[in-house]
């Protein structure tokens, strides 16, 4: 298991710099106006020049290159270009909500696909059919779209819950919930469409198994063999396609806090990106990698918990 | 060689029309082109452009000029709606395009060749799938072009190891297959061979892949679009999201349009790849539910000693595909055991034994359709009881043990723990009682080190033990009968022998009723009192063991007999000369 987990540990590290030092190659393709951007038309070739060399960006590529990683290996991302605010302290107040909307997500589609899957099942029938037929089009159906439905509709219209806007876990509970239960709801549709398909065959293929029959001729209620055993072997692949899912569910995130007005890391991508703000966004991919490497990491582990070949040995 | 090509031709035509039979497949097809028309067609069907901006009319009311009113700048919406559906669809397009040109190719030579080539690009793959695709495009919006037509082209890439890990996929499976073997063998060409052989097996899937590609492209370009970034001279359904939600409070109705218009072409081309797949018939599999069986005359009159009555007993299933009739693959079968009476029941593989055996388990595949004059436990009727009442009787009145010990632990729980679930529920003991009981079964049925046995999992011991550990946990309840389903079949010829005498050792000291289901005459002549001989469904003989050996009266049992007697001693020889299981 150590072995195991050490393996994946290496390999998101190796992952988090390829995907870095790849965006920061892209990214420096922008550099030839990044100076009279920032000053506006009316600066003069002088201020131009030492812009530019306030930025740093009068250095070959390579130059630039060793002087961000050897930053951020001391965690330190830059500052932005236009605004000089460190991107650390942007990612730390932006974090949070982006974590919340898309963990509640992962947690509502986690449960929502459990149940789905099982039903569908176990029932089959018409009741397979139509969740099957649901599930085609939750994963079709863009999550910023159903996140503009439920504002539109259960926030503008009905005035259920607030349209826009971020509390904080600290600062009230009950209303850190309200401001993120829709966004959240809206990004869980489409993991939970995929993954319920997902805990849905490997149930099918369980309870075709072998040792579910010895299981039920040993006189064990459907209850235990069905939710106890089989659910328990149908876990492991399940979350495989959730940590993949995890993957989709961050980027949606982007748009959809873009609906529900929440300052988290997509709204911070989306105004680096329109504004041509290279480290900010820069610092914004690699939190993003980490996030994501970091929860397929606790799914590996919750995987190996949950698979005692991978646990014991 | 021209073979595959015209097969392969009538095979896409088939699908083709059975996709087409599916009315929902229709549908999709008539709102897909009607949406292309529409968008293909909007110079005739407005006068205004897209992005003509008259202030006084923001935010204008439906009206003759303005069909669908004007927008929060003045634009006309029809016309945005009409264009938008231009940059949507080309969009959608260019990415499962390019999608297909980078990860086809790259697919099919990965796959085909395998190699280092496979292993690096499947380690691309991972990096490049490891970030959200709309965070790339940011970047790439950022930094190359606000053009969305790059970015679709970029986004291409970006899903192409989709397309890539299909392709690669299908041409794993099929490089494997004898004709390719036989085409290379017949000096064909790999270009050749990948044309001809392994291009028709991709093409079906592919377009199942393309329509999800295409419908996921409109929605991430709409994203883009509806964050604000592109051109704002290219009129698209995302950029109208962001306008009508900008006038939110104001005109909600300017959402109505596009995002009916993108939700409506995303499902259309997804359902249409769904009914693809249907009518290519991947996502079959129902499961049929039980029909509760009745027995057609109730027990009466049976003898104290009498475990089992098996009177008239028939299995028969539903034929696949449907309208097809039944299948009987039991056919009136009769039987009984007595306390302390080990019955054999013998037969080649297909005769239906292992069928009757799970029949009086209550074991049978749900879409098994089981009818009998009798099926009685201890003078109780067992066809037709409540699961409940069967789960009651299942463990404690009739033990199972079965064929192949590997498969049948959960490999996700402890060994152990599988013992000890069902002596708490049957005998209500405690979890250290019965953990006591689990270690006292383990070591009479042989294992040397019951407490390290008690704590592995399935996977960790050999599958002579995990055989001890299923006979353990099929007596631990003290069941009356013992129903074993060729338990040393899948053996080593050594354990065979040695578990053979532990289930006999078990079977005497508890005067257990048991059914030994096996092929094995030598088995039957090792411990049975009484052979049952079936042959297609039907029982032919039934006999004491030694009448069967010295006077079998049905031809089937004579040949049986022949088969194995002279098999026998030769594979014993050859296998085990010192432990011979034929005696």
């Amino acid at each position: 298991m150590l072995v195991f987990l050490f393996r994946r540990i290496a390999g998101g590290v190796v992952l988090v710099v390829v995907v870095a030092t790849a965006t920061f190659l892209l990214l420096s393709l922008t550099g030839t106006n990044v100076a009279r951007n920032i000053l506006g038309e009316t600066a003069s070739p002088s201020q131009v020049a030492a812009k530019n060399h306030e930025l740093g960006l009068d250095e070959t590529l390579v130059v630039r290159y060793g002087h961000w990683i050897s930053r951020a290996v001391h965690g330190d991302l830059g500052q932005s270009w236009f605004t000089g605010d460190p991107v650390n302290q942007s990612l730390v107040n932006t974090l949070p909500v982006t974590l919340s909307i898309a963990l509640v997500g992962m947690l509502i589609a986690l449960i929502l696909s459990i149940a789905l899957g099982t039903v569908a099942a176990l029932r089959g029938g018409w009741v397979d059919r139509a969740v099957q037929f649901a599930s085609v089009l939750g994963t079709a159906i863009p999550s910023f779209l159903i996140a503009l439905v439920l504002a539109v509709v259960l926030a503008v219209q009905l005035g259920l819950l607030p349209a826009t806007g971020y509390v904080a876990l600290g600062t009230s509970g009950a209303g850190w919930l309200q401001s993120i239960i829709l966004p959240s709801v809206a990004l869980a549709v489409g993991a939970t469409a995929a993954t319920a398909m997902q805990v849905r065959g490997a149930l099918i293929d369980v309870l075709r198994a072998d040792f579910v029959r010895t299981l039920r001729s040993r006189g064990l209620s459907t209850r235990s063999v069905v939710y106890k055993h089989a659910l328990r072997n149908a876990a492991p692949p399940a979350l495989t396609v959730l940590g993949l899912q995890f993957i989709g569910l961050i980027g949606g995130a982007v748009v959809v806090e873009k609906v529900f007005g929440l300052p988290g890391i997509g709204t911070l991508a989306n105004s680096a990106a329109v504004r041509g703000d290279a480290p900010v966004l820069l610092g914004t991919v690699v939190v993003t990698v980490v996030v994501v490497v970091a929860v397929n990491l606790l799914l590996d582990i919750a995987y190996g918990w949950l698979n005692p070949k991978v646990r014991v040995s | 060689m021209t073979v595959p090509e015209i097969t392969a031709i009538p095979k896409r035509d088939r699908l083709l029309r059975r996709t087409l039979r599916d009315p929902l497949a229709v549908g999709c097809l008539v709102v897909l082109v009607l949406v292309i028309l529409a968008s293909l067609a909007a110079p005739l069907l407005t006068g205004y452009a897209p992005d003509d901006s008259v202030l006084a009319d923001t935010l204008a009311p439906m009206s003759g000029a303005h069909p669908l009113g004007g927008d929060g700048v003045g634009r006309d919406v029809l016309s945005r709606l009409l264009y938008g559906g231009r940059t949507s669809l080309l969009g959608g397009t260019l990415a499962a395009l390019v999608a297909f040109l980078v990860g086809g190719p790259l697919g099919l030579v990965s796959g085909f060749y395998r190699g280092w080539f496979d292993a690096a690009a499947g380690w691309l793959i991972n990096v490049i799938m490891s970030v959200p695709a709309i965070i790339v495009m940011l970047v790439v919006m950022a930094a190359v072009s606000q053009d969305l037509n790059v970015a679709m082209v970029v986004l291409g890439v970006i899903m192409a190891p989709l397309v890539f890990r299909l392709i690669r996929a299908s041409v794993v499976s099929v490089r494997e297959e004898l004709y390719v073997d036989a085409a290379r063998v017949s000096g064909l060409g790999d270009p050749r061979i990948m044309r001809r052989h392994i291009l028709p097996v991709v093409v079906a899937p592919s377009v199942i892949q393309a329509t999800q590609l295409f419908a996921v492209a409109i929605g991430i370009q709409a994203g883009l679009s509806f964050l604000g970034l592109g051109k704002s001279s290219q009129a698209s359904w995302g950029a109208m999201l962001n306008d009508g939600f900008t006038n939110v409070y104001t005109a909600p109705a300017l959402l109505v349009g596009p995002g009916l218009a993108m939700g409506v072409t995303i499902l259309a081309a997804s359902l249409l790849g769904n009914s693809v797949r249907d009518a290519l018939g991947t996502t079959e599999t129902r499961v049929i539910r039980r029909r509760r069986p009745a027995p057609r005359k109730t027990a009466a009159g049976v003898p104290s000693d009498r475990l089992l009555t098996v009177e008239g007993l028939r299995i028969s299933y539903p034929k696949p595909g449907g309208s097809g009739g039944d299948k009987t693959v039991v056919d009136g079968v009769g039987l009984t055991v007595e306390r302390g009476e080990v019955l054999g029941l013998v037969g080649e593989s297909g005769s239906g034994k292992s069928q009757t055996a799970f029949a009086v388990l209550g074991l049978l595949p749900d879409e098994a359709e089981v009818t009998a004059d009798q099926l009685a436990f201890a003078g109780k009727e067992l066809l037709g009881v409540s699961p409940a009442a069967l789960n009651a009787l299942r463990g404690r009145g009739i033990g199972y043990v079965p064929q192949e010990p590997m498969s049948n632990l959960d490999p996700c729980f402890r060994i152990g723990s599988q013992l000890v679930e069902p002596m708490r529920k049957h005998l209500g003991i405690s979890r250290g009682e019965a953990r006591t009981k689990a270690l006292e079964l383990l070591a009479r049925v042989g294992i040397p080190d019951p407490e390290r046995v008690f704590k592995s999992y399935p996977h960790q011991v050999s599958g002579g033990m995990a055989q001890r550990v299923l006979i353990a946990g099929a007596v631990s309840c003290d069941p009356q009968l013992l129903i074993a389903d060729e338990p040393t079949t899948a053996l080593d010829v050594t354990v065979q022998a040695e578990v053979l005498d532990l289930m006999r050792s078990l079977q005497q000291e508890r005067e257990m009723g048991m059914i030994l289901v096996t092929h094995d005459f030598g088995v039957v002549a090792d411990i049975c009192d009484r052979v049952a001989v079936m042959q297609t469904g039907r029982i032919v003989e039934t006999a004491p063991v030694e009448k069967i050996f010295a006077s079998p009266e049905h031809a089937y049992t004579r040949m049986l007999l022949d088969s194995t007697l002279e098999g026998g001693p030769a594979r014993a020889a050859l296998d085990a000369p010192l432990k011979d299981v034929t005696s």
